[in-house]
């Protein structure tokens, strides 16, 4: 009662998702600072043995639902049975993937139980809250800090009345920890009988596979943009390394299309796309106004160019005055060591 | 009886276009430089659901929105690429709603709108990212949802078939009405506004802004029902007050920080591990990266 759960997600190949791992590494440190017990639920089809997977984390308990029926995933199912089973244990925090199904099923759960949600924490930590007006001290409450306004700005929501504290956080954001390789929890299955209705199984899936999502420069909030001075198409690899680990998109300036460094599709400037994001890092572009056109309303732009005389560099906020194979590199290396 | 399409859409402002004066000297966020928009996946929701509409006989499509006064200004945008009608909640008493009294407030309306085939949103808006709201009114009305429709493989009277976009791939799922879908950014970009619908929508308008005219057009209302945007309050749907706005969220936004741009002053570094470092580390602190 009053515990800690995460939903682990399980994947294709039938393994524990990885950030549901990272989220039980999470959900244990949190547990212990508030003296509770972490418990997890799988759902899903043949989760024989998938305890191993779980037990290393921490996991005082394990909620299991294994059916053919549980597998792929499907919003209808789950969520009844994380309804019943919240509304029976009455968790203290419930933790998601923002996953495509984190973030498809825990706001069904957050309105059926009439309790807060916060989407893609960055952070979860446990503090107290003076209400003034009320005259209230809430203790031990879990701050959901997440960005908002288009990362403009950075909110720690809580949430003082109603439990559980539901919130969901992206992969990669929390570290992936193993506690104890044989840590002792125990396994329960969750009772299924008089659950369900019609209409929890009325979206049928037909059909799945694996496709690639068009490139999408216009929305991205990160771009890694290359021009001519990248040199090489194994350099613009280096773009593309940095890009995938900052979560943003690699961009290109007319130059660098017309010598086959990157497709058209990913053109910014007056003949490619118009591009606003968050921040914006030139690489080997020297910012004819063609291509300025495109992103010089781009919130943060950094360059990095051997020329110190770039026009782009006018209009950076950051110059880098040296080559794209060394500066990335560095990048890439800091961001791994310190990002989590 | 009709097949009715419900639309939820929202006016936001327009954070993608943030630039370098959108945050202020001390910090805050400038709202007057960041316009309100049309938000971009509600968009993607319109055309989605006006391609129901083109399939499938005596279909309409409704447009429901719930924010200020001036929030009438995508109703009449939707009018002009081919909704029927729309409905604009508003009333201070749903200002400070969460996710849970929105999709609340939201629920009953469209109860109120009953019956209905089919519930369409943008995934989710830009100003909050949340992608609640959606889920959150499907559970409230009872119904199944798809999420992250990305196209409209097939619809008729009786189901609708529609390809999902998920993280690793995509995912074709089939369902019978009523159902909520939610639309992903990936999806077909809105038609264009038509002429003919903007010569006969241009002077729609809300109860509200007919009674700012400086002349009483009423009568010319009357003749013409359909310019008239419906605005309807918290007494209009019977909602009860305490499940909105800051009372009925459930979450509270503890503290703000804004994340302060620099100056244009542009710094110029050089390429030792300590100048890049220091950089990643201001930019992973400012949580510009990360």
């Amino acid at each position: 009662m009053n515990n800690i759960f995460v939903y682990c997600e399980i994947t294709e190949e039938g393994h524990v998702a990885d950030v549901s791992l990272e989220l039980l590494t999470k959900g244990r440190s949190l547990a212990d600072e508030l003296k509770i017990k972490l418990e997890a639920v799988v759902i899903g089809a043949k989760l024989n043995g998938i305890e191993k997977e779980i037990f290393p984390f921490g996991v005082d308990f394990i909620h299991t639902a294994d059916d053919g029926k549980f597998f792929p995933f499907t919003t209808g199912s789950h969520a009844r049975l994380l309804i019943k089973l919240f509304k029976e244990q009455k968790p203290e925090i419930v933790l998601f993937g923002a996953s495509s199904i984190g973030r498809d099923i825990a706001p069904r759960i957050a309105s059926a139980l009439k309790c807060g949600l916060t989407a893609d924490c960055t952070s979860l930590i446990i503090g107290d809250h003076e209400d003034k007006k009320l005259k209230k001290v809430y203790k031990n409450l879990l701050y959901q800090i997440r960005p908002a306004f288009g990362g403009n700005i950075i909110a720690t929501i809580i949430n003082p009345e109603t439990r559980p504290q539901i919130a969901t956080v992206r992969e990669g954001v929390m570290k992936k920890e193993i506690k104890t390789e044989n840590y002792k929890g125990k396994l329960v299955a969750i009772d299924l009988n008089n659950v369900f209705e019609d209409l929890d199984f009325a979206v049928q899936i037909i059909d799945r596979h694996i496709e690639k999502q068009k490139i999408n420069i216009k929305n991205s909030q990160i771009i890694v943009s290359g021009g001519y001075g990248v040199g090489s198409i194994e350099n613009f690899k280096l773009l593309f390394d940095l890009a995938e680990l900052l979560g943003g998109e690699v961009g290109a300036s007319r130059a660098a299309v017309d010598a086959g460094y990157a497709p058209h599709e990913r053109q910014i400037g007056q003949t490619g796309v118009t591009v606003r994001p968050k921040l914006y890092i030139a690489c080997g572009i020297s910012g004819a106004v063609q291509h300025s056109a495109g992103m010089d309303e781009s919130s943060k732009i950094i360059s990095i160019n051997t020329d110190p005389h770039a026009p782009i560099n006018n209009i950076a906020d950051y110059t880098i005055n040296g080559s794209v194979d060394v500066v990335i590199p560095k990048m890439i290396k800091y961001y791994k060591e310190n990002s989590k | 009886m009709s097949f009715k399409i419900i639309v939820l859409a929202k006016q936001v402002p327009d954070t993608r276009n943030v630039g370098k004066d959108a945050m202020k000297a001390d910090g805050t966020v400038n709202r007057a430089a960041l316009p309100a928009i049309y938000n971009p996946e509600d968009l993607n929701a319109l055309e989605f659901a006006l391609r129901v509409k083109d399939k499938v006989k005596d279909a309409e499509v409704i447009i429901l929105t719930m924010g200020p006064f001036r929030a009438a200004e995508i109703i009449r945008e939707s009018l002009y690429r081919g909704a029927d009608k729309g409905f604009l909640l508003t009333d201070r008493k749903f200002a400070g709603s969460d996710t849970l009294a929105t999709s609340y407030a939201i629920s009953l309306a469209i109860k109120k709108l009953a019956p209905f085939h089919l519930v369409v949103a943008g995934r989710q808006a830009i100003d909050g990212d949340t992608a609640q709201v959606g889920p959150q009114t499907a559970e409230k009305l009872g119904i199944p949802q798809i999420t992250y429709a990305e196209e409209l493989v097939d619809v008729n009277e009786k189901e609708i078939t529609i390809k999902r976009r998920l993280e690793r791939g995509v995912e074709t799922v089939k369902a019978s009405f009523p159902i909520a879908v939610t639309v992903h950014g990936s999806a077909a970009d809105c038609r264009p506004r038509n002429a003919k619908l903007l010569m006969k929508f241009k002077h729609a308008k809300t109860l509200t802004e007919l009674q700012n005219e400086t002349k009483d057009y009423t009568h010319l209302y009357n003749d013409r029902p359909y310019l008239n945007i419906d605005e309807w309050t918290v007494d209009d749907i019977n909602a009860d007050v305490d499940a909105l706005g800051l009372s009925g969220s459930p979450t509270k936004v503890k503290t703000i920080q804004n994340v302060v741009f620099q100056s244009k002053d542009s710094k110029a570094l050089g390429t030792s591990n300590d100048e890049i470092n220091d950089l990643m580390k201001e930019l992973l602190d400012s949580h510009i990266i990360g």
